[in-house]
Parts: C-alpha cells; sequence; structure tokens
C-alpha cells in the first residue's frame, strides 16, 4: 500500500519536474518572445491605424483603448464587461450549445463514419446521399430549421450541429480506409474476431484522423453558431456582437470577437491535449513526445 | 493445453496441382499454374523467384487472404482450400510475418505480443506475459517490452514480429520478404537470429524471397518459380548441416549451391523481365 502511494508521489513528481523542465526550454527558444512580439505589432497597428493616422478605413473602427477600457472596467459604457455577469452568460449560452452540438456530432459522427469505412455496402447506400447534403452550408439549413423546430433554441443548436457531424463523420470515415490491409491480415492471423479486429485495430488505427476531424468540426461549430445566433439567438456571443452592430456599440463587437477566439482556441486545444494523452503512440511517431 | 504436441512434427505443408486466376472471367490473369509442392514438418522451404511472379498469392491461399481456383492446399492431412472450399479461414495454426510489418503501432511491444494469446481467449494476461518475457528474453528483446514499434529499429521491429508469431504455438510461420527492406548488414544479423530462434522453436518455415543468398544460408529446400504463372521450376536442396552461422556464406558447399541455383533463377528474372517490357 505505501509502496502504491510513494510510486504516485514520484510519479506526480516526475511530472511537475517534466513540466518546469520544459516551461525552462520554450523560455529559452525564441518561439513565445516572437509571439509576443507579433501581438504587440498587431495591436500598435490598430491603435496607430484608428487613433494616430486615422487611416481612411479605419476611422469608424473602436480604438484598441475604447475596447480595452470597456472590456476591464467595472462600469463599462456599453453595458458589457469582464466584470458584469452578462458577458459570462453569453460566454455559457455559446458555449453550451456549442458543448452540445459537439457532442451529439461525435457520438453520432464518429459510429457512422466507422460504418462507412467498415462496411462498403453501408458506404454504397449511404455515402451518395451524404456528399450531397455535406457542402450544403449550414446558413442554408436556418429558414427550414426554424421551420422544423419552431423555437429559436433547438435551431441554433440544430445548425451548430450539422457541419460538425459532417466533419466528423468524413474523418472518421478516412481513418478507416486508411489503415494499411496488413493490420487487419494480422489481426486475423493472429485469431482475432471481426470484433475484435474493429476493436484492437480499426479504432486504435483510425483515431487520429477522428483527432482531426474534432478538431474540424469544434472549428465549424463555433463558425456555424456565431451565424445562427446572429439569425435567431437571444443570446450568445454571435447575438452580442450582431446587436452590437445595430446598437451601434462598437467596442462591444469586438470584446466579443476576442472572446470567440480565446473560447474557440481554448477549446480546441483541449481537444488536442485529449488527442495527445489518448494517442501515446502517435505523439511519439511524430517525434512530439519521448 | 498450452504446451505444443512434442511427439508428433507438425507442420506438413501439401500443395497439390493449385491454380490460381485472378479475374477469371475479364482479363483472366494466371498467377499460379499447377503448382504442386510438398513441405516438410519443420522444414525450412525458401520460395525464390522474380518480383511479382506469383509466389504471394501461393502464400496468401495458405495463409486464407485468397481463395484458390483449382487444387487443394493441405496442412497436416487437414484441407485447408481445395474443392468446395475456395479459401481457407485464416488461423493463428499459420501466422504470417509480412513484408513491411505488420506490428500494431498503438501498441506497445508487449501488447502486440500477447494480442495473440488473449483475442483467442488461450490464455490469462499473466500467462501471456510470462511466456512472451520468456521468448523475448530469448531473442535478446528483454529492454524493449514497453516500447511503441515507430521507437525501434526496422531490424528489432522485425525480431518482435517473429516473436508476436511464435507465441501462438504455430505450425507454419509464413514469411513474405520480411528482411527485403533492410540493409544487408541488419539482414545478415536477422539471419542468424531466424536461425537461433528457429533451433528453439521448430516450426514449418515458408519463406518467399528473391535474395538468392538469403535462400541458400536459411533453406533446407530452396524451390525456384517460374515467372508469371508461377510453379516450381527446379528444387535444390541444401545440405549445408544445421546450426548454421554466418562462415557458411563463405564455405565452397554454399558456393556450388549459389552456382547450381543461379542459372535457373537467372533464367526466370530475364523472363520476367522480358514480359515487364512486352506489357510496358
Amino acid at each position: 500500500m505505501e509502496m502504491v502511494a510513494s510510486g504516485a508521489i514520484g510519479r506526480e513528481d516526475s511530472r511537475l519536474a517534466m513540466i518546469r523542465r520544459r516551461l525552462a526550454l520554450s523560455l529559452r527558444s525564441p518561439a513565445p518572445y516572437l509571439a509576443l512580439l507579433g501581438f504587440a505589432l498587431f495591436l500598435g497597428f490598430w491603435h496607430l491605424a484608428v487613433e494616430v493616422w486615422q487611416l481612411p478605413r479605419f476611422r469608424a473602427m473602436p480604438s484598441l483603448g475604447a475596447v480595452v477600457g470597456d472590456w476591464i472596467s467595472r462600469d463599462p459604457i456599453y453595458g458589457l464587461s469582464l466584470f458584469t455577469p452578462e458577458y459570462y452568460a453569453h460566454i455559457w449560452a455559446s458555449l453550451r450549445r456549442v458543448l452540445l452540438a459537439f457532442a451529439l456530432a461525435t457520438a453520432l459522427g464518429v459510429p457512422l463514419g466507422m460504418a462507412f469505412g467498415w462496411s462498403p455496402a453501408f458506404r454504397r447506400y449511404v455515402f451518395p446521399l451524404f456528399e450531397i447534403l455535406r457542402p450544403i452550408p449550414a446558413l442554408a439549413w436556418v429558414p427550414l430549421a426554424i421551420v422544423m423546430f419552431h423555437g429559436t433554441e433547438s435551431s441554433v443548436r440544430f445548425i451548430t450541429f450539422l457541419p460538425a457531424f459532417f466533419a466528423t463523420a468524413l474523418n472518421t470515415m478516412l481513418g478507416v480506409s486508411s489503415i494499411d490491409e496488413s493490420y487487419l491480415r494480422a489481426a486475423r492471423c493472429l485469431g482475432a474476431s471481426r470484433w475484435q479486429t474493429f476493436r484492437h485495430v480499426v479504432v486504435p488505427g483510425a483515431m487520429p484522423f477522428i483527432f482531426t476531424g474534432l478538431q474540424i468540426s469544434i472549428g465549424v461549430a463555433w463558425f456555424s453558431l456565431v451565424a445562427g445566433e446572429m439569425l435567431a439567438g437571444e443570446f450568445g456571443l454571435g447575438y452580442v456582437i450582431y446587436t452590437g452592430y445595430t446598437l451601434v456599440t462598437y467596442p462591444t463587437i469586438v470584446i466579443g470577437m476576442v472572446t470567440l477566439g480565446l473560447v474557440g482556441y481554448v477549446s480546441s486545444a483541449i481537444i488536442r491535449l485529449v488527442g495527445r494523452r489518448l494517442m501515446q503512440w502517435h505523439a511519439r511517431n511524430l517525434g512530439i513526445e519521448g | 493445453m498450452n504446451t505444443p504436441c512434442l511427439s508428433r512434427p507438425r507442420g506438413a505443408i501439401r500443395i497439390q496441382d493449385v491454380v490460381k486466376v485472378y479475374d477469371p472471367h475479364g482479363a483472366a490473369v494466371t498467377a499460379v499454374d499447377h503448382c504442386t509442392l510438398d513441405i516438410a514438418p519443420g522444414e525450412i522451404c525458401m520460395i525464390v523467384g522474380p518480383s511479382g511472379c506469383g509466389k504471394t498469392s501461393l502464400l496468401n491461399a495458405i495463409a486464407g487472404f485468397h481463395d484458390i481456383t483449382s487444387g487443394a492446399i493441405y496442412l497436416d492431412d487437414r484441407l485447408l482450400c481445395g474443392p468446395g472450399r475456395p479459401q481457407s479461414e485464416p488461423g493463428a495454426d499459420r501466422v504470417v510475418v509480412f513484408q513491411n510489418g505488420a506490428l500494431f503501432p498503438w501498441k506497445t511491444v508487449l501488447d502486440n505480443i500477447t494480442f495473440g494469446p488473449l483475442v483467442q481467449g488461450r490464455s490469462t494476461l499473466r500467462e501471456a506475459r510470462e511466456k512472451a518475457r520468456a521468448l523475448m528474453a530469448d531473442a535478446g528483446l528483454a529492454d524493449v517490452e514497453s516500447s511503441y514499434p515507430a521507437q525501434l529499429s526496422s531490424g528489432v521491429r522485425r525480431r518482435v514480429e517473429i516473436v508476436r508469431a511464435l507465441m501462438n504455438d504455430p505450425s507454419v510461420l509464413l514469411l513474405d520478404e520480411p528482411y527485403r527492406a533492410l540493409d544487408s548488414l541488419t539482414k545478415s544479423m536477422m539471419h542468424e537470429s531466424l536461425l537461433q530462434t528457429y533451433y528453439r522453436n521448430k516450426v514449418t518455415i515458408f519463406f518467399i524471397t528473391h535474395d538468392l543468398e538469403e535462400a541458400i544460408f536459411l533453406g533446407d529446400k530452396v524451390v525456384v518459380m517460374t515467372s508469371r504463372p508461377c510453379r516450381p521450376k527446379k528444387i535444390v536442396t541444401v545440405d549445408i548441416p544445421h546450426p548454421r552461422d554466418h562462415n557458411v556464406l563463405t564455405s565452397r558447399r554454399f558456393r556450388e549451391l549459389m552456382d547450381e541455383t543461379m542459372s535457373a533463377v537467372h533464367e526466370e528474372a530475364q523472363a520476367a523481365f522480358a514480359a515487364g517490357e512486352r506489357e510496358g
């Protein structure tokens, strides 16, 4: 019992040490400084273009100062800042929609893609239909979605779900068909049943493609969510951006955009992290770890 | 139950008048043409022939990856495929080691090696691991068990793959040019290690190659195949006694056997080359 505990602590220690080592290593490399410089140049240009030079196209734009000032103000002029509960309510509304749509897209898209890849007969039936529906932009579904679901909430979710689902299913199918025939043969040689082959060869073999699909999926989910919220939302970041436009509160638009960028970045970073955790073999193949 | 039956040697392969025609109602390409061949239990049978001559079709028929058009193949008097049963069911009594290697990249070496007995439900995890570690120690692979295949050199990967096959106590190992992609130095190391493994675990080995030196060094019997369609052209019995090591390569008998076989191989290589030119 004690040995187990000390083993766990040892592992925890070494993990901490590893993180510290990696951090020290990355601080010694030029990458983080270059990234900071990139941000500084972008923000500097924004400030100069709007407030100092007042370039033709930028004159009406919200300035860096106005946006940041409002964003961190306890009493924002345009009503939305880090200190107002509405800000988080909007984030949560969007996040909830994306997570629901993403979860449903994964739960349906992965099995469908697996079936496409695994069963040629099934693919012949369904794939042509799938390929016609897939290129229809989510926005084109808006009117039908509203008719179909009556309420706005469900139709926004549906519009968010659809492209995420297509991306996941398609990439999963590619993943299954990318598996080298000799792995399948090897499994059969070694006595694996069809189900065991599926579990031990097809699923892990398709995993890198599935995770690529999930990355794309969450990206397009955010994309179409905002479109949906602009047209049919009553809450959420897309709604914030759109009402910012109609109410001429321009700094709010930018606050909404930046927030979208941050939340979107974090959500795909989490998927990347989970993928790397689940596929240590793949990370090692690519020389990322070990 | 897990110990192989030692009293009666297993792994006799009888290939009887086998024909394999691809796309019989269309282009009708004959890959294997009335091929008859007997392989004794525990024999190392080397199949030599030009690339694309149909050797692999024969291996696929034994392994159960492809059907045959006519003829029959028996393993220890059991019909694998033949009349009324064009394709045999793949099984762990005939394990294939593939040309480019087929270790599962997502499993560690140990999990790869224990895969066979575990999916067959032949042994518990503990038994399988014990046996795997014993075989790995014999093969000098003791320290790679928790590595992933991509972290290993190609030579080590091939050795792991042979161990993975042997875990199932197969009657036959089917090797399809397993050392093709290796450099010559690694290749000769692989040959000696394969022989060492063979001396510890006598199985029948059906080994496809187009490297004549490899064929004579490893084989008890070298079967030179004709170029497409494929059928035995010349069977050479290699009478160099086991155990063999690299010194065999410079012996007179080895040279004589090389000379004896070379012209047959050369003729077929030329025929294959000419056929390729015609098609091109």
